[in-house]
């Protein structure tokens, strides 16, 4: 990289969060004008995002080639007070906590105590929604059942497909003014509805434009002032670009990565939505722009990857807003999820690899940044040649890029009722979520405690941790008979909180719907426009809810050395059992070593644990897939954990694998940590047992020591592991490759290790920004040593 | 045979031949090497491994008499991963053709189902049942340790001039294969030892390509376990220095050289 990448690079690394209160002061101004109150609630969001971007201020580096900030200055992390309104303790708290701090100053506070809080007390949608959960959900909830994901957070979950590199905003509102002149109002009934939210849409397209003009003036006046005169001729380009960008479709490459990043920023402006936003099939959108700007001369590789390199650090620049409570804890980082999609399929099903995939590779490694988290989607059309690339880089061991089945991913997009095209454009955002990019709008509604269903079997409908009776009461458990009653218990225990979430999200959907629509989000995703419709409300092509299980691998394992231990070989009771359980092991250390190492355990291709495992999974599916939200599409369920299955574990107590009170559950589809004793062929094999194309994305992490992979034929072997994996159709795979003892000397020194990135689950961290639970948990994940 | 005694089934084996393999160790070896990292393999018998001082250590029995038909239900399990790497079995040990008959039958069962057999043998086996073996087998990782019989007894308890024989006689087949050398400080690193084994193995014709296992120290633990005293306690692997001066020395004589296999 060269020097001015070396310099925005460091700077980026180096800057530390802090909350900005501009937003938030922002906000409240407007609303405290009164305009907002006398406009339709798209209006009066819309008015709420142009007040923002004609008065939040400017930011260009001085090193910059691609500019917007979302807050004042990098790293300056602005809040939505009407999302969700944090309290002085709260600030406090994001001040002052070991892990994932933001610094608040004076001046945040006062302006909190003395405007912000003072208005969105009471108004804020979370606290709607929590007025709205019933009692039976608020216990669920506080029992760790369950998360919801937009208790703090806006929907969002949706990456941009190609639209913006063939139309400027221009010609969207062109579009928009279409549909508003068609507008029947003698036969349907949602005219009005359909008006303002059209108009909402066209005012958030001039408001983009207006922000890009505001950092063109900016430019120009920084170019006027400027003594070097390189520098110079460079700002007075960029401000040319920003005039034509977004206004007009962009033309060159520059222009093109400038036209993503206002709408990136637009998106995070507007709310603060999950997964940030993210340009997806970034290798497909820009090669056109890539091929026609080499071939005129006007960009090298070289200042094509310099440029690439400006827009990663941009992503970088931006952590995901601060977050409190349960929200913090089911995601405890800064990092905000967008991820850069490379390779997979075309949309006429051809291999779409091209060099500039090879050029973001390049990107990827030499930034070695957790944002923008990076993935390949590797089809069985693309060559050897990329996906060995793509291992070199996981080799260095920061985590990055994870692998995708980009064949399956296909699958799975059609068989919810995609068009095969649709699905071909799509890919995985996220963690590892599959969507069909620029259409659909598929909403993660919370994590599901897959364990805890078997916690509360066990004692009947109680929460142990409480006391209290949540749950239905499926029978005193040392009176169930066989292995076949308690999966029946389980399931009914399943089925009843897996209803009281999905009644939840739908009286959730329809609070976001009716009060927060996105009028500007709602510009880039096909067919908001078409439909006059809002993309939290169901405008979208596709729309999609998912509830996200937990601990698939604790959950086996607990059911499987009930049914190997109690019933298939008798040397425990139920009754002394439960007692060993309720002890956490106190006095049972030998039971509990029988538990850990003479049980089948899942992970080891053993069908006596995985059949255990597609039984769970089937119920789960059977529990949610189908089931109707309220924007016209179903729930369906995937498997991935965040750092969720840290805290779903501390509200469990013991269970039967061995598993000692409050300790993690095991992530995403990976084993319970440890327990695969058979090399990685035999976890992708019991992994594989998943029907993966029914879900919507499964996670499955591996650890290899990094002398395994050391070389080229260590490379190639574990390329035939994945390709392997990918013929049963699994989804996704991602690798640590680290040393245990590495990670242990990292906890003792961690000011030797500030630099050390490790693979959580569907992203990349600091190890010593990871909570020391999180940090055990991958510590005690197996190592593949492949001698 | 039907069944043979087993004491580890490795998957994911990538150091054992061509693609991701899965190795089947036969317990038992005639050949008492001083520097052996697999001393479980040594006698024929199971035998236990006492827990070692690790938290959760645990006593185990090593050795496991299995039938043909568990031991194929285990290889098959990995079928998908042999085709997409053209990986297959290897059988290694202990030395596997002391468990000749099991063998053979292994092989056959292997053939049906169309799966690569190697087999990673130090070559001290009756003539005609190496033939045999190598008749039916894939491919061979052959080991060639010290020339010197004098030093091949005193280091490994026999004499080589059975294994040379072999070596010799397995040139002759039309089963493809690779010399394994242990790269041994002191004891086969020899500027004499290296050029007579690249000399004799050159003049067979039949090879391409020398594997260098260097020493490594991991089997402490093992010895300690099974009660055993390693003879190699106190030496030293080689430097990264020593085994690329072995490498190109091997490498002087027009062979492939692979370090680690």
């Amino acid at each position: 990289m060269n020097e001015r990448i070396q310099r925005l690079r460091t700077s980026s690394l180096e800057t530390q969060p802090i909350l900005s209160a501009e937003r938030a002061d922002l906000v409240t101004q407007f609303y405290q004008g009164g305009i907002a109150q006398k406009a339709s609630i798209p209006v009066q969001r819309v008015l709420t995002f142009k007040y923002l971007l004609e008065n939040k201020s400017i930011y260009i580096g001085k090193d910059e080639l691609i500019v917007g900030e979302r807050g004042p200055s990098p790293k300056a992390t602005p809040s939505y007070p009407e999302v969700c309104i944090h309290s002085m303790e709260d600030l406090h708290l994001i001040d002052s906590r070991e892990k994932v701090s933001f610094s608040v100053d004076d001046e945040t506070r006062n302006i909190y105590k003395n405007r912000v809080i003072p208005f969105w007390l009471g108004k804020s949608i979370r606290e709607k929604i929590f007025a709205n959960m019933s009692p039976e959900w608020l216990d669920a909830y506080g029992a760790g059942v369950f998360t919801e994901f937009q208790e703090q957070r806006s929907p969002g979950h949706t990456v941009l497909g190609n639209k913006i590199y063939s139309q400027g905003l221009k010609d969207i509102k062109a579009e928009i003014k279409t549909t508003l002149k068609n507008i029947d109002y003698f036969d349907d009934p949602k005219a009005l509805d359909k008006q303002e939210q059209l108009q909402a849409m066209i005012i958030a397209a001039e408001a983009l434009i207006v922000f890009s003009r505001r950092h063109a003036d900016k430019l120009k006046a920084l170019a006027a002032n400027e003594k070097d005169a390189k520098r110079k001729t460079e700002l007075l380009q960029m401000a040319d670009i920003c005039k034509r960008v977004p206004a007009q479709a962009p033309r060159t490459f520059w222009e093109a990565l400038q036209y993503y990043w206002f709408v990136h920023v637009g998106v995070i402006t507007e709310l603060n939505p999950w997964d940030s936003f993210n340009p997806g099939r970034l290798d497909q959108h820009l090669y056109p722009f890539y091929k026609k700007d080499l071939a005129a001369g006007t960009l090298t590789k070289e200042s094509a990857r310099e440029l690439l390199c400006a827009f990663w650090i941009k992503f970088n620049n931006h952590p995901a807003p601060p977050k409190t409570g349960v929200t913090l804890k089911e995601s405890n980082t800064y990092v905000d999820f967008a991820l850069i999609n490379l390779g997979g399929l075309k949309k006429d099903n051809t291999d779409a690899v091209n060099e500039l995939t090879f050029l973001i590779l390049d990107v990827i490694e030499e930034m070695r940044l957790l944002q923008p988290s990076s993935m390949v989607q590797l089809s069985k059309k693309n060559p050897d040649r990329y996906i060995k690339r793509a291992l070199k880089i996981v080799t260095t061991g920061f985590g990055q890029p994870s692998i995708f089945n980009a064949d399956t991913i296909v699958q799975e997009l059609v068989r919810q009722g995609k068009t095969v095209e649709d699905a071909r454009e799509g890919g995985a955002s996220g963690c590892v979520e599959a969507g069909a990019f620029g259409r659909e709008a598929y909403f993660l509604t919370g994590y599901f405690n897959l364990p805890k269903i078997l916690e509360m079997t066990l004692h009947n409908g109680i929460d142990p941790r409480t006391g209290k009776q949540i749950g239905p009461v499926t029978g005193n458990p040392s009176g169930l008979k066989n292995f076949d009653e308690i999966l029946d218990a389980y399931k009914r225990q399943l089925k009843y909180f897996i209803d009281i979430k999905i009644k939840g999200n739908n009286i959730i959907e329809r609070i976001n719907a009716k009060y927060m629509p996105v009028p500007f989000l709602s510009l880039f995703i096909d067919d908001c426009v078409a439909n006059a419709k809002d993309y939290n409300a169901g405008g979208a092509r596709y729309n999609t809810s998912y509830i996200q299980g937990v601990g698939l691998g604790t959950i086996t394992d607990s059911l499987v050395a009930l049914k190997y231990h109690v019933f298939d070989n008798r040397i425990i009771a139920m009754k002394d059992f439960l007692d060993a359980l309720n002890t956490d092991f106190q006095g049972y250390d030998d039971f509990r070593q029988l538990l850990v190492n003479s049980t089948p355990k899942y992970g080891n291709d053993e069908d006596y644990a995985d059949d255990v495992m597609k039984e769970i999974f089937e119920s789960f599916y059977e529990a949610v897939n189908g089931r109707p939200n309220t924007r016209g599409g179903v729930h369906r369920i995937n498997l991935l954990p965040t750092t969720c299955h840290v805290y779903f574990g501390s509200m469990i107590g013991a269970l039967p694998d061995g598993r000692r009170a409050g300790k993690p559950l095991s992530e995403g589809i990976s084993p319970v940590q440890g327990a695969d004793r058979n090399g990685p062929t035999a976890v992708v094999k019991s992994a594989a047992k998943i029907d993966h194309i029914r879900t919507g994305g499964t996670l499955l992490n591996q650890k290899f020591l990094p002398q395994v992979l050391e070389d080229e034929q260590g490379i190639t072997k574990l390329a035939h592991l994945i390709r392997a994996y990918f013929k049963m159709d699994g989804h996704h795979m991602q690798f640590n490759v680290v040393n245990s003892d590495e990670l242990r000397r990292a906890q003792d020194y961690p000011d030797d290790y500030r630099d050390l990135i490790v693979r959580v689950a569907g992203y990349s961290d600091y190890f010593v920004d990871l909570t020391p639970q999180l940090q055990n948990e991958i510590i005690e994940r197996t190592t593949h040593e492949g001698f | 045979m039907n069944s043979g005694i087993i004491f580890k089934i490795k998957k994911y084996a990538i150091h054992d031949g061509p693609g991701i393999r899965t190795t089947i160790f036969l317990k038992g070896c005639p050949l008492d090497c001083r520097w052996c990292h697999n001393p479980e393999g040594k006698t024929p018998n199971p035998q236990v491994m006492k827990a070692d001082n690790s938290p959760g250590g645990r006593s185990e029995v090593v050795g496991k008499k299995m039938s043909v038909d568990e031991v194929i239900f285990e290889i098959e399990k990995d079928i998908i991963f042999y085709d997409e790497s053209q990986g297959g079995v290897t059988f290694s040990g202990g030395e596997p053709l002391l468990q000749a008959q099991f063998l053979l039958a292994m092989l056959k069962a292997c053939r049906e189902k169309e799966i690569h057999t190697v087999v990673d043998t130090s070559g001290y086996a009756p003539a005609e049942i190496f033939v045999e073996i190598c008749n039916m087998i894939d491919f061979v990782l052959f080991d060639l340790k010290l020339m010197d019989d004098e030093m091949h007894r005193r280091y490994t308890g026999v004499s080589n001039k059975k294994i040379l024989i072999n070596l010799e006689t397995l040139s002759g087949l039309n089963t493809p294969h690779h010399i394994r050398f242990p790269l041994i400080p002191g004891v086969t690193d020899t500027d004499e030892n290296v050029l007579s084994v690249a000399e004799f193995v050159r003049a067979l014709g039949s090879v391409s390509r020398i594997d260098i296992l260097p020493m490594h120290r991991i089997a402490e633990g093992k010895y300690r376990r099974l009660g055993m005293q390693s003879k190699m306690a106190n030496k030293q692997p080689p430097s990264p220095e020593e085994i690329t001066t072995t490498k190109r020395q091997f490498e002087d004589f027009g062979f492939a050289v692979v370090v680690g296999g």
